[in-house]
């Protein structure tokens, strides 16, 4: 068997929708968070996990069906997927591909982990994250996350 | 319309040209009915005699009236309403609000939500502008601010008002030295920010290796709490006292400075030495605040 016989059996090709591809491997379902797919979704999901891949030894795969996700949605995982590459489908056919760009600032994603923080009380704001490479900044208290994004996704 | 919320907001002519109204302040040289007509709120959750003072004495200064409310009052007000409410009726009552908040971030999100200049006096143990001006203008006092070795110490990780001061210098031609027990060193996050800022970093455990070398020290508090146990503490504390032993040698410019309140972090023998310039610091207070006042307002 080729490995791209492989990678067919591993998650079935979709008519519609979006493809997201290289994502890091084991982020898929942090993916799946920050996109707002959690379990009561109506669109038919496939994941997988650990796939392996020539580029990146593991990956992850997202296939959503009957959704075409916009850019501002998708560059959210850039976070925890900088590698991750969307494909948009349409009538079995990859119509758009693009990569993911992180954006300056991430609004209503992660929540700060500075339990002092304006942004954790009840007021009528968004949390809001400034993105300096792999590491977030609140833009209300300064605090950094420099590691494990993905655990402070609200 | 301009907000005073985080020294990270400046740029350096910003900084200067504050420094400079300052001055004239201090200087006595001033137009006494400047914000004549004006009215400041002085909101404060959280009591600061302080900074209230010295915020409502610039505002006087300047022929302004304010209006106080203090931490209890404050706190009925908020009673089940939110910050962003408060700020936003307040906004209708007066021309610019003085915010000390317990949260941090707090003075941000009024920001977002006032239609009158909202400065920050405070936000948790978060940013305190005029804090970190009237460093800087204290040393400005004494020297130029660029060209100089600044060592700032004390509990670098979690100390805010150092961490701001290292902001600010970083607009500077200044060597930082940072000088903290081990685990209490300034984030790293901040010194690669400082860095790509045009600042290098040097880390000491040691004050007396590096204080022959500096013509400002900066002390900070290093807090108990950081510690596993009381002996540890007074072991570390004692070892970054500052006393006139410690002084030996140093270059006869240095200055020091500490935000105040001290506690043992330097020995009262030092106040006598020309080195000393804390009382000062404080008394810096109200032309810094007048030339925000009149910024923001004038
Ligand atoms: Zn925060």
């Amino acid at each position: 068997m080729t490995p791209g016989q492989n990678r067919t059996l591993l998650v079935s090709q979709i008519k519609d929708g979006t493809v997201i591809d290289h994502i890091t491997a084991g982020e898929a379902l942090n993916v799946l968070t920050i996109l707002g797919i959690a379990g009561t979704t109506t669109e038919s999901l496939s994941i997988a996990t650990n796939v392996a891949s020539r580029k990146e030894g593991r990956k992850d795969i997202l296939k959503i069906s009957g959704r075409e996700l916009r850019k501002e949605e998708v560059d959210r995982i850039a976070l925890i997927a900088p590698h991750a590459t969307i494909n948009i489908i349409r009538d079995y056919e990859v119509v758009e591909k693009k990569g993911v760009t992180v954006p300056p600032v991430i609004k209503g994603v992660v929540k700060c982990p500075n339990p002092g923080c304006i942004s954790n009380a009840k007021e009528p704001i968004e949390s809001a994250f400034e993105v300096l490479g792999k590491e977030l900044r609140c833009c209300y208290c300064d605090w950094m996350i420099t590691k494990n994004i993905a655990s402070h996704i609200i | 319309m301009r907000h005073i919320i985080s020294i990270r907001d400046f740029e350096r002519r910003d900084l200067d040209h504050l420094l400079h109204r300052a001055g004239e302040f201090a200087g006595g040289g001033f137009d006494r009915d400047l914000l004549a007509g004006k009215i400041l709120s002085l909101l404060f959750f959280e009591p600061s005699t302080r900074t209230r003072m010295s915020f409502a004495s610039a505002m006087a200064r300047l022929g302004g009236t304010c209006i106080s409310v203090d931490s209890m009052e404050a706190s009925s007000i908020a009673k089940g309403e939110t910050l962003a409410d408060t700020v936003r009726v307040v906004s209708g009552y007066t021309d610019a609000i003085v915010l000390r908040h317990p949260k941090e971030g707090a003075a941000r999100l009024a920001s977002e939500f006032a239609t009158v200049p909202v400065i920050n006096a405070g936000d948790g143990a978060g940013q305190h502008p005029s804090q970190t001006l009237l460093d800087l203008y204290t040393i400005k006092q004494s020297m130029d601010l660029d060209g100089i070795e600044v060592g700032i110490l004390g509990d670098l990780r979690y100390g805010r008002t150092a961490h701001s001061l290292a902001y600010a210098l970083s607009l500077y031609d200044v060597n930082l030295h940072a000088i903290a027990p081990k685990g209490l060193e300034f984030p790293e996050g901040l010194v690669h920010e400082l860095k790509g800022r045009g600042m290098e970093v040097r880390n000491h455990h040691d004050v007396r290796k590096v204080i022959r070398d500096l013509d400002v020290l900066y002390i900070t508090r290093i807090q108990k709490e950081r510690f596993p146990d009381l002996g540890s503490y007074y072991d570390v504390a004692s070892s970054y006292r500052i006393t006139p032993e410690t002084l030996q040698g140093v270059k006869d410019r240095l200055i020091l400075l500490h935000p105040l309140p001290r506690v043992d972090e330097i020995d009262p023998a030092v106040d006598s030495t020309p080195h000393a310039r804390y009382f000062e610091q404080s008394r810096n207070g109200v032309p810094v605040r007048m030339a925000l006042l009149s910024e923001v307002m004038g």
